[in-house]
């Protein structure tokens, strides 16, 4: 809203070592607001530390980024979060024994502000936010498209709902950038299709997303831009069709023997 | 509590009920027995502070009995001789909260990265450094009057009514237990009230995402380490509202009513009645305050009168019986007896999608 910069993350020079192990060094990039980015590459390129890196799990060893203009090098995940970066994560992550709904609605707390102060005397401005918590939940279900009761157990849901329950719990936050940690693995064709249909809309409605996919056939047919990332490095960077076609890409990954 | 509290019978019958309890107690049973239900609502007090830190949150905590012990102490100290300080109750008891709500925050800070084992080892520690304090505080200056205790504890008094002494009320003779047990069951319904609030907003919520999966929450934008802290300066609040209770109650501290024994005592009534779920934890302090006295009670007689001379010492039996049913309770419901339909769910299908966590 404030300063219109085109450009909502921006890497640089980031390293990240585990002992005397390289997951990442030197990766730059940056990611337009309102673009699909995706982040591909082979298995232990370094896609998830990057994320955990960008979400705050992990604390970046050189380098430094900067998001809608600030810089968040060793901030928590929760100040990113509240910066306006949400995620999803890889193996899913649900709070398994809360109801769909109450995911949904933690998702809602770093917006809203009642304490314990309001949780015991249950004011009218606690009680407006909490039923604004809850409408506000249900929408963002049925917008990722789950119709089971509210109150079922996340643990209870087929594996699909339980991805598009973590893309509604990251969506309750309010994000800016919506990062999705492989969210179309172990799904099948229809899927993985309704999926697609589902990042477009929410790139429709102005976040953000940061995509990492194996699913290379999804990624350059829903990505504005690609990086691919190899050994921790960044070894290739543009449109889809540019990355299709560069032979560093088809030598470290299409051309490797794994698809 | 989804039995049917709305309906206005459930409420009107029980608080009856309640309200003849003492009388009825001490008809039946004798005098002995009311003092044994005040301490048990001193009891469920505690079970449901220690409620908030386990049962929501999730996290352990083996050191409990130092809040209520902080609270005891705080009341014992600005009301007897020891000091000649006789502070209004109205003044001690907040005070006793908030000192101890203090304690909670002391000792959440360094154990924010712990969870598990390791927390529950660092609470356990933090619980006898307290009573070792407490006990070692004689010397040079003689603050906590050391093993001996402090005695002579004023009664707790609010504006010269004491409940210390029998009243006469509209035609009724009321002796001082059964003024402290509604006194008791007045603060038992306050932290009731407190925790069910809790329970359902926005800071429940957040405890309970924790104890789910901390990663996850902090990734949502929970701040998990104000959050937590939250957790443990709200349960020992309570932890040391009830100890302020008990020290006037009983007119008498001394370091051993807060030992390791009876941290995990507390601990078994939250595990046993029910994680997380007030009615549970409410059961399962009253089973657990209540049972031993009655095999106390009950197992001398028993013997006389089914072999004519006592076979076992009641004292050591009734620890072995108590942990008898400790073990037989574990194995046939594993989630307590009257667990959250939250909890009972997690421990049918463990392993199912519970991955993250500890």
């Amino acid at each position: 809203m404030t300063t219109v910069t085109d450009t909502l993350l921006e890497l640089k020079g980031v390293g990240k070592r585990f002992g005397g192990l390289a997951a990442l060094s030197d990766v730059s990039l940056h990611i337009r607001r309102g673009e699909i980015y995706g982040l591909i590459g082979p298995n232990g390129a370094g896609k998830t530390t990057l994320f955990n890196v960008v979400t705050g799990l992990y604390q970046l060893d050189e380098g430094s980024f900067t998001f809608a203009g600030q810089a968040y090098a060793r901030c928590k995940p929760n100040v990113l979060a509240e910066a306006g970066i949400a995620r999803t994560f890889q193996n899913i992550r649900l709070f398994a024994n809360m109801t769909a709904l109450e995911n949904v609605m933690v998702g809602r707390h770093v917006r809203t502000r009642s304490g314990i102060w309001g949780a015991l005397s249950r004011n009218a401005a606690t009680r407006a936010e909490e039923r604004a918590i809850v409408q506000r939940a249900r929408e963002l279900l049925s917008y990722v498209g789950i119709d089971r009761p509210h109150q079922t157990l996340a643990k209870h849901l087929s594996y699909g709902e339980q991805r598009r329950l973590e893309i509604a719990r990251a969506l309750a936050t309010e994000p800016q950038l919506l990062a999705l940690d492989e969210p179309a693995a172990g799904m099948n064709a229809t899927e993985t299709e309704s999926l697609k249909g589902l990042m477009q809309t929410i790139r429709a409605s102005g976040v953000t997303v940061l995509l990492i996919e194996h699913d290379v056939k999804l990624i350059m047919g829903l990505c504005d831009r690609v990086a691919v990332l190899d050994y921790g490095q960044k070894i290739a960077e543009g449109i889809p069709d540019e990355v299709r076609t560069d032979p560093a890409v088809i030598a470290a990954y299409l051309g490797g023997g794994e698809e | 509590m989804r039995c049917s509290p709305n309906s206005r019978w459930f409420w009107v019958v029980s608080t009856l009920v309640l309200l003849c309890l003492p009388f009825a107690t001490d008809a039946l049973l004798g005098r002995g027995w009311v003092r044994i239900a005040d301490f048990a609502l001193l009891y469920i007090m505690l079970a449901l502070g220690l409620n908030i830190v386990v049962g929501y949150a999730g996290l352990l905590d083996l050191g409990y009995i130092a809040f209520f012990a902080v609270g005891a102490y705080n009341y014992a100290l600005l009301s007897s001789p020891q000091f000649g300080l006789h502070w209004p109750v109205w003044v001690i008891l907040p005070l006793g909260a908030l000192l101890a709500c203090g304690f909670g925050v002391l000792l959440g800070a360094p154990t924010l990265r712990l969870r598990g084992d390791y927390l529950a080892i660092v609470t356990l520690g933090f619980g006898e450094i307290i009573r070792i304090f407490l006990n070692n505080l004689n010397t040079p200056v003689n603050i906590t009057n050391g093993p001996q205790g402090v005695s002579m504890i004023d009664p707790i008094a609010p504006g010269g009514f004491s409940f210390g002494a029998t009243h006469e009320l509209f035609g009724f003779s009321l002796p001082s237990v059964h003024l402290y047990f509604y006194l008791f069951l007045a603060f038992t319904g306050l932290v009731i009230f407190v925790s069910r609030r809790l329970e359902h907003s926005r800071i429940g919520r957040a405890w309970m995402a924790i104890r789910e999966d901390e990663v996850a929450a902090q990734s949502m934008g929970i701040n998990t380490r104000n959050v937590k802290l939250l957790a443990f300066a709200m349960g020992a609040t309570f932890g040391g509202l009830s100890g302020g209770l008990f020290a006037g109650f009983q007119g008498f501290v001394s370091p051993e009513s807060f030992g390791l024994l009876e941290s995990v005592m507390i601990l078994c009534m939250v595990v046993l009645g029910g994680m997380g779920n007030i009615a549970g934890v409410v059961l399962g302090g009253l089973l657990l305050a209540l049972l031993p006295e009655a095999f106390r009670h009950g197992a001398g007689p028993l013997q006389q009168a089914l072999f004519g001379h006592i076979l076992i010492d009641p004292e050591s039996l009734r620890m072995l019986l108590f942990g008898v049913a400790l073990i037989v309770i574990m194995l046939v419901r594993p989630a307590g007896l009257w667990p959250s339909g939250k909890r009972r769910r997690e421990l049918e299908d463990e392993g199912a999608a519970t991955g993250g966590g500890a």
